[in-house]
């Protein structure tokens, strides 16, 4: 047999005996079987010598292709074994991912949070700040400045805790105007909004003794009505929805004259009326009205320069509205079942 | 609560447009329109007939057959089982397929054997409130008047062909407790004109003057007394007209003279009082304040204990009414008063307000009086009674009253500048608009030169300054057709302050490390003090009281935030939620001195029973004292407080004294935290242990505002060790990283436990604890032989120190 004969034959078995390795250790043997020191081919080069010196080149180009050949083939072959090893290992780690997940605890806020942060951050963005006052406060502050005089009848509109003669819980956050026209005064604007605890003597379905609200003043040197009812559509509309209409009613409050009282549009029904509207297509959320002029000379102002419009809500009844609750006790129940949907 | 019957209220005022209409308008004016009643609405074939024969049934002793006539037709048979008719009476009959209120259907039917052919209905059965009706007819057969035509429909012979609205008025509109208050704002609405009620009425027999005498000696309390004597009254039912619209609003029928009181007080708002004028001593009234100590008996027959501070209308012989509020039973009018004298009188409403409350007792006439009624109407309300009662043929009126009138109500005059309305408003309100809408309301509006000058009507007491006539004017301008506007003017930028930002932080913490955020009431029962087992002479226990509670469970304000936690934790587990963890952030009140407001304290508390969420692949951490303690490390330290430090609490009643610790930077207390002693766990029925903290909101803030800065990250590498070592279990582990720190040299940056091991090797009551510390220079790399030397200093140190020995 010649050795070109030769060299074709170990390309041949080569290629066969690569197809068939099954695994990187087969290959490795097959490589060294050719190519190593000892390898066939190898040994057919070394026999090389022996050839005449027309023969040399021929013979030697010839094994070089056959070493070249062998060698692509040993690549491809390494390449394919170790994508199908890979993909066997990734097939085998394959998880049954339609497991739970791993059980973080997250907490909530609790709705009235929630939705407090909400009217606070939309009155932040239009400039108001935040200020707080006292739970407990002096029958002062809660009434007589907010032109409430002792045996007024509009104190029927409140019923009140009382710790002592002169000092109550108070029924409303109006008593925080005061406070704060009082530090602030003769200084403008005054630009406040005042969350927090509020209580009543009241309990039953729609009524709890301690609630929350929101109140809102500003003082300033032209504000209007029109002011009033500007910033009170940009509330509802960031708070319920840019589709959500206004409206006001004329009311009564001793410290604010004209008084109002707003509607908005129902959420439920679009305004055609239903359950939760009472068929009127309007749901009441709040009360507002002009600073009374003798609220606003009781806490420091000239009420023939300076105008101020106020307003107060309850963070409840809001809530309530927003998540469509029926009870309002739910709210200080506090059972996990309830406060997990939030 | 004004209810105004629509038929009633047609007599002062032409209504063009539709009910829902007409309600719609008077809501947006400010008399809001809670509800409209239609009572009628679904009662057919009811009509009235007349009982011409009653005859025993033949196989029921309680049953009775009365052949009824319609006045037209056939007659009907229709058995019954009322007892109140008689032969002759005039009652609403059924017939059959006539639907009764509620829906019921009347067919004809055999009763015991004899067919009934309709029925005879109550009252209620018409869809009357039986409260406003005479007690005899609220269950009985309804027994009309005798004259009333036969073959009737029903409900126009009882008032039920009519709408009433039911009125939420504020308590600034005292002046539309009254039918013809209401139809002035509907007049003016409407731009009809308002006609009022006659109140001519021809006298007859001797004066008044002579019989009567009226004496005010309190004018500030009483600025007006008009009487009027009414002769030969006799008493007996009223007219079925005035019964029906007494009861459409609200007020139960009597008897002639009481119901014309009635009336004429809805009708005009102004209360009226009758005495019988033959129990009064002299015909003699003295309006005075009650003595010391007097006492009446009042007409609902209690005695009344009666204090200087009261009003009382007096003869000669002591009280006979409280002032405004209630009449006395020794004058009260019976069916056997022949004589009558009415009072209209003008009390004033604090007195009113102060007496009706002390009393406990409010009636239609004090709440009235309360909110100030039209001082110059007394007069022409006791004309309209005497005009009334002639109209009623009850009785004769003596011409003339007696008129006290000492404290003369002067009408106010307010000044209006018409650039004040734009300027309150925000929108221009043409001049004659603004005139016409107050004249409209009975204002008279006189221009002098540019300003107004409005007279306030005597019926407006709620009307004082300019910005009440900028309501007026608002309200029927208007409120809608008023523009959207945004305040002009400085700019402010909003934000919530350092404090404030605080608190949004610890709240989005806690919820973060997976606590349910609750909000619980700020008042308790005194019973907490004592199931948080406070100690008798904790300042805990001084607490604020409410006065006048709701009950005993809501009666001081709390001083802790715990125990309402713990009863929520409680609630929990009873509705089987036994792992949960929860926080409140809220006010505790801490009373100060007389006439203190008290100190309201804002705290974080939060508690934790059962363990953390687990799941197939992780176990649940436990809800104990380290997973609370690693909870306030995590808030601390999101709020960048550093330096804080704990110690042993075992003296706060509420935890459980191994189990407890105070936290403190400082000289300052954070707060407390650990697990809940088992006697009030015990006492809040909780199942299992419960770990708690409570933390000072005011320290809390105080410390936490301090600015971070950077620090340069580490260029060189750091070298880790670990340190096993056997020590006492009674060495506390934060004495063992202080000798740790302490003796580890300069480059010592990090000592961390991260194991414990009890049994095995390690000899009873000692414990292996594993550190690892992380030696770091920010200059160069530190070299093993360095940081070995380290190391033996560190062992030496706790040898030393603790006996501790080394674990290889």
């Amino acid at each position: 047999m010649g050795l070109e004969e030769k060299l074709q034959q170990i390309q041949a078995r080569a290629l066969e005996d690569m197809s068939s390795a099954g695994s990187l250790e087969d290959l490795n043997e097959v490589r060294i079987r050719y190519l190593g020191k000892k390898g066939e081919l190898t040994g057919v080069l070394r026999g090389m010598a022996a050839l005449s010196s027309e023969e040399r080149p021929r013979i030697g180009q010839i094994a070089n292709r056959v070493r070249e050949e062998i060698e692509a083939r040993l690549e491809g072959r390494l390449s394919q074994l170790k994508d199908s090893l890979r993909e066997k290992r990734l097939s085998a780690e394959t998880i049954d991912i339609t497991l739970p997940g791993t059980v973080f605890g997250t907490g909530n806020l609790h709705p009235l949070t929630t939705v407090t942060r909400q009217i606070e951050d939309i009155f932040l963005g239009l400039g108001f700040s935040i200020a707080e006052g006292p739970e407990v406060e002096m029958d002062y502050y809660n009434f007589e400045a907010l032109n409430l005089p002792k045996e007024h009848p509009a104190r029927d509109m409140q019923d009140t805790f009382f710790i002592t003669p002169e000092t109550l819980l108070r029924t409303q956050t109006s008593p925080v105007q005061v406070r704060t026209m009082e530090k602030t005064a003769p200084s403008l604007p005054v630009k406040i909004i005042a969350p927090g605890r509020v209580y009543r003597r009241d309990d039953d379905a729609t009524h709890s003794p301690m609630f929350h609200q929101i109140e809102g003043l500003m003082v300033d040197k032209r504000i209007t009505f029109a002011d009033l009812r500007g910033v009170l559509q940009v509330f509802a509309e960031k708070m319920f929805g840019p589709e959500t209409k206004s409206r006001f009613r004329p009311s009564y409050f001793p410290f604010t004259e004209p008084s109002a009282e707003v509607d908005i549009s129902c959420g439920m029904c679009g305004g055609e009326g239903c359950r939760v509207c009472s068929h009127t297509g309007w749901l009441e959320i709040l009360g507002c009205g002009m600073v009374h002029p003798r609220v606003l000379e009781m806490s420091g102002y000239n009420s023939s320069d300076v105008t101020g419009f106020a307003f107060g809500m309850g963070v409840e009844r809001i809530t309530m509205l927003k998540y469509n609750l029926d009870d309002m006790r739910l709210l200080f129940d506090n059972d996990v079942r309830f406060l997990a949907q939030f | 609560m004004m209810r105004v019957s629509l038929k009633w209220l047609r007599d002062y005022v032409d209504i063009t447009i539709p009910v829902r209409e007409l309600a719609d308008r008077l809501t947006m004016a400010g008399l809001a329109v809670e509800g409209v009643e239609s009572p009628g609405e679904g009662i057919e074939k009811v009509y009235s007939g007349k009982i011409l024969q009653i005859s025993p049934h033949p196989n029921a002793d309680r049953l009775t057959i009365c052949r009824v006539t319609l006045g037209q037709g056939e007659d009907l048979n229709i058995v019954t089982g009322a007892t109140n008719v008689r032969e002759g009476h005039v009652v609403p009959v059924a017939v059959e397929g006539a639907r009764l209120a509620g829906g019921l259907v009347i067919k004809k039917s055999k009763l015991r054997g004899v067919e009934s052919r309709g029925m005879l209905c109550s009252g209620q059965e018409l869809g009357l409130d039986t409260s406003v009706m005479p007690s005899d007819q609220a269950h009985g057969i309804m027994l009309l008047d005798p004259s009333t035509p036969l073959g009737l429909d029903i409900k126009g012979v009882i008032g039920l062909d009519d709408t009433i609205l039911d009125l939420e008025l504020t308590p600034n509109r005292g002046d539309c407790l009254s039918m013809v208050g209401v139809a002035r704002e509907v007049a003016a609405l409407l731009g009809e004109r308002l006609s009022l009620p006659d109140t001519s009425a021809v006298g007859s027999g001797l004066e008044i003057e002579g019989m009567a005498r009226v004496d005010i000696i309190d004018p500030g309390l009483c600025s007006r007394y008009v009487a009027r004597l009414f002769r030969n009254i006799k008493i007996g039912p009223s007219p079925a007209w005035m019964q029906d619209r007494l009861r459409a609003a609200g007020i139960r029928p009597i008897s002639n003279l009481v119901d014309i009181t009635n009336y004429v007080m809805i009708e005009l708002g102004q209360p009226l009082h009758a005495f019988d004028y033959d129990t009064l001593k002299d015909g003699h009234i003295i309006v005075r304040r009650a003595e010391k100590g007097e006492k009446m008996v009042t007409l609902d027959g209690s005695e009344r204990n009666l204090s200087e501070d009261m009003l009382v209308i007096a003869d000669p012989g002591g009280p006979v009414a409280v002032a405004g509020v209630m009449g006395g039973l020794a004058t009260e009018v019976t069916e056997k008063t022949v004589n009558v004298l009415l009072e209209s009188a003008h009390f004033n409403p604090v007195s009113i307000r102060r007496t009706a409350r002390s009393l406990g007792m409010r009636s239609e006439a004090s709440s009235r009086f309360e909110k100030g009624v039209d001082p110059v109407a007394c007069l022409r309300a006791a004309d309209r009674a005497a005009r009334l009662l002639l109209e009623l043929g009850a009785g004769e009126v003596a011409p003339g009253a007696v008129d006290s009138y000492p404290v003369r109500s002067v009408p106010k005059t307010v000044v209006l500048k018409p650039g004040r309305v734009e300027h309150v408003l925000g929108v221009e309100v043409p001049g004659q608009e603004i005139v016409s809408i107050l004249r409209s309301l009975e204002f008279t509006v006189n221009d002098s030169g540019g300003e107004l000058l409005v007279t306030v009507p005597s019926h407006r007491q709620d009307v004082f300054l300019e910005e009440d006539l900028i309501e007026e004017i608002a309200r029927m301008h208007g409120y809608n057709r008023i523009p959207y506007t945004l305040p002009a003017g400085s700019g402010t930028i909003g934000a919530r302050t350092p404090r404030q930002s605080l608190e949004v932080g610890v709240k989005d913490t806690m919820t973060s490390l997976g606590f349910y955020e609750t909000v619980t009431y700020s008042f308790t029962a005194p019973s907490t003090l004592d199931r948080a087992g406070l100690p008798p002479d904790s300042p805990l226990r001084n607490v604020l009281r409410l006065q006048n509670p709701l009950s005993e469970e809501q009666s001081i304000m709390r001083t802790l935030l715990l125990p309402g936690l713990l009863e929520v934790l409680q609630r929990n587990a009873s509705r089987r939620t036994t792992d949960l963890a929860l926080f409140e952030t809220g006010r505790i009140f801490l009373p100060s001195g007389d006439g203190q407001l008290p100190l309201e304290k804002q705290v974080l508390a939060a508690a934790a029973m059962g363990s953390a969420p687990s799941g197939w692949n992780r176990a649940g951490q436990p809800h104990d004292f380290y997973y609370m303690k690693g909870v306030l490390e995590a808030l601390l330290d999101r709020l960048g407080l550093r330096g804080y430090s704990f110690a042993k609490e075992s003296g706060h009643s509420l935890f459980h004294p191994g189990k407890a610790a105070r936290v403190t930077v400082g000289e300052a207390v954070i707060g407390v935290l650990g697990e809940i002693h088992p006697d009030v766990l015990e006492n809040y029925s909780l199942p299992q242990s419960v770990s708690a903290m409570e933390v000072d909101f005011e320290v809390l803030a105080e410390l936490s505002g301090r600015p971070r800065k950077y620090r340069p990250l580490p260029k060189f590498p750091g070298i880790e060790r670990d340190l096993s070592l056997v020590v006492k279990k009674e060495i506390p582990a934060q004495d063992i990283t202080r000798t740790i720190r302490k003796s580890g040299g300069q480059y010592l940056q990090e000592v961390r436990l991260f194991d414990i091991y009890h049994g095995g090797q390690v000899p009873a009551g000692c414990q292996s604890m594993a550190f690892s510390l992380k030696f770091q220079a920010e200059d160069r790399t530190l070299t093993d032989q360095e940081v070995n030397g380290w190391m033996t200093t560190v062992s030496e140190a706790l040898a030393g120190q603790f006996g501790a020995g080394l674990r290889s």
